[in-house]
């Protein structure tokens, strides 16, 4: 150590620290790969058009599919879409337009509060006020759940959107004499489409795949059933029963089932980046 | 012919006074719709903290405060308290925490800093997309590869080299507290790598410029200046990753054993507050178990909204 200079030492500190935090970012992108290929490498094995196409066979035979599960959770999210994507855009369009306001910035921070708040917690509310009274678990419970997971994140990316509209855009509008609805619905919200477009679509990623709402209001189903107001299979309800059954059948098919939730959620993810980046596109292009 | 000319005539001031009036009546209800859905939101929240207390009514009433501390949780004599949940909760969150924030912070310095250019978007980019994979996932992962290597490899090491530690005392099984930390903090890294990165990269370049100019060398640059202009943002993003975990469910409820007991080692079963409720919850037999539950509900609501509420408030001074 005496042979170096207090700058050397500096230097070298300096060097050294970097490494390390090279070595953990490069830590964190490794394992989590790692972790990815494992699931598409057991996944892979496990999709067969069967298990595409059939329902689940009963507890213990081989064989079968998830193909209740696959349509359950379409349905379950879009209907769950239904509900939060018109409430969600209105919110979040007030939010922005009257941003000046005191309450707007309130209900931005519950919104944001809001989004983290446990799923869990969240099934509970669905199950109180859905479940209960009706006495018997049903699709459109868990569809509200989702609808409340949903609803912060969709609110927050329409007013952040909104908020990114040139300002000159809005006030131009209004020298020409267009009433307020109008300068909202044609300019504002035709100018922030795309990212109003990349809110909804990180918003299905979010609840798609999200299970512990669904244990106590979609509760899962063997058979075919398209009534949302009936229990219905849901694909992740079913990876976590496979999971923890002591079949290797059910494990082999919920690998399958994971690597499906994975695509989704890879694909809903990567269409929402690129609405951002067509809808940057599209607004310098004019200029450009 | 002319009388109906003249009758348009008559009539156009008339119909145009009547469009503005409509436009005027068009916008007044466009805005009472926006409020509307506001209320509506603001309904919704209101419900889910109103209802989660009114499941719990019966279970408030019956135990009282001391449903926090009491460690009995037993179905068949109606006996429910809390703590052991409180327990496995806090021990694994805080653990998690710990580990993430270390890694996840220092991960982002090199992605934000000194990563070329390229490699930092990618990598960075790649952290974001694998913070959208659902939990079920990581905890399908967690039982069947992550439990096996704790119980064969992660736990005997640290047996052997730290076992004089209560912690790292007794039985190692496969799927215990420990596993359950390591899998959230899996799941809570990405978080923390994705605000952090964000805050450093709004730091302005004079800033580093200004340091490096003076003689700071890079890291010194990145850890004296560029960091400590961020502190409160980046403890921002370690409220929101506890809350994160403090309320994951699935994952956790995959690997941490189930097991409503207090044990000072983390090669034992636990349970945490989100898994007891997703376990139970639909085998509630009697109103009072079901009351406890939803009580239970209603303290992990409570405690993540103030959790998350204030690590929105500091990450929100930074990010607009």
């Amino acid at each position: 150590m005496s042979g170096f200079s207090i700058a050397q030492r500096r230097k070298l500190n300096s060097q050294l620290w970097i490494a390390i935090c090279g070595v953990f970012a490069a830590a964190v992108a490794v394992i989590l790969l790692l972790i990815m290929g494992y699931i598409i490498r057991e996944g892979i094995s496990a999709i067969s058009v069967p298990f595409l196409t059939h329902l689940p066979r009963p507890t213990g035979i081989a064989g079968g599919g998830v193909a209740n599960g696959i349509v359950g959770t379409l349905i379950i999210v879009g209907i769950g879409a239904l509900m939060a994507f018109p409430a969600g855009v209105l919110v979040g369009t007030y939010l922005a337009v009257y941003s000046h306001k005191r309450v707007a910035q309130s209900l931005s921070f519950v919104a944001d509060v809001l989004a983290g708040v446990p799923s869990i917690a969240i099934g509970i509310y669905a199950y109180a006020l859905l479940v209960e009274p009706f006495r018997h678990f049903s699709a459109l419970s868990a569809s509200f759940a989702f609808a409340v997971l949903m609803i912060p994140l969709v609110i927050r990316t329409t007013e952040g959107a909104i908020a990114l509209v040139p300002r000159e855009l809005r006030e131009a509008a209004t020298a020409l004499g267009a009433p307020e609805s109008k300068v909202v619905l044609k300019i504002l919200v035709v100018a922030a489409r795309a990212g109003i477009v990349t809110g909804l679509l990180l918003s299905l990623a979010r609840v798609t795949g999200e299970t512990a709402p669904l244990l106590f209001t979609a509760f899962g189903s063997q058979y075919w059933e398209l009534s949302p107001a009936q229990p219905m299979a849901e694909l992740s309800l079913q990876i976590f029963t496979y999971a923890i059954s002591p079949y290797a059948d059910w494990h082999t098919q919920a690998w399958g089932g994971a690597l499906l939730l994975i695509v989704a959620v890879f694909v809903l993810s990567v269409l929402a980046r690129l609405s951002v980046l067509f809808g940057r596109e599209g607004r310098h292009g004019g200029t450009a | 012919m002319t009388e109906q000319a003249i009758a348009a005539a008559a009539a156009a001031p008339l119909s145009r006074r009547s469009l503005r009036r409509a436009e005027r009546i068009g916008s007044k209800i466009f805005v009472a719709a926006l409020q509307a859905s506001c209320w509506l939101f603001l309904l919704i929240v209101g419900g889910l903290v109103a209802e989660l207390i009114w499941g719990a009514r019966l279970s408030l009433r019956t135990f009282g405060i001391g449903f926090l501390w009491s460690s009995q949780w037993n179905p068949v004599t109606e006996q429910f308290g809390a703590l052991p949940f409180i327990y496995g909760t806090v021990v694994t969150s805080v653990i998690s925490l710990v580990l993430a924030a270390i890694v996840g912070i220092l991960a982002a310095i090199y992605l934000a800093e000194f990563a070329p250019r390229r490699v930092g978007a990618y990598l960075g980019l790649l952290i974001e997309l694998l913070a959208a994979v659902p939990s079920i996932v990581y905890g399908l992962w967690g039982l069947f590869v992550l439990a096996p290597i704790v119980a064969n490899w992660i736990g005997p090491v640290l047996q052997d080299t730290l076992g004089f530690l209560p912690v790292f005392q007794g039985t190692i099984y496969g799927v215990n507290t420990l596993t359950a930390a390591l899998i959230l903090t899996l799941m809570i890294v990405p978080t923390i790598t994705a605000i952090t990165r964000d805050l450093i990269t709004a730091i302005p370049m004079r800033m580093r410029e200004a340091a490096l100019a003076l003689g700071a060398t890079p890291w010194e640059t990145a850890f004296k200046v560029v960091l400590p202009s961020v502190t409160r943002g980046i403890i921002g993003a370690c409220l929101l990753a506890f809350g994160r975990a403090l309320g994951e469910t699935i994952a956790t409820t995959m690997v941490i054993g189930n097991r409503p007991v207090i044990s000072a080692s983390l090669f034992a079963p636990g349970y945490t507050i989100a898994s007891v409720i997703a376990n139970e919850f639909t085998e509630a037999t009697s109103d009072l178990y079901l009351s406890a539950l939803i009580e239970l509900g209603l303290i992990l609501l409570v405690v993540s909204l103030i959790v998350i509420g204030m690590g929105r408030l500091m990450v929100r001074l930074f990010v607009r």
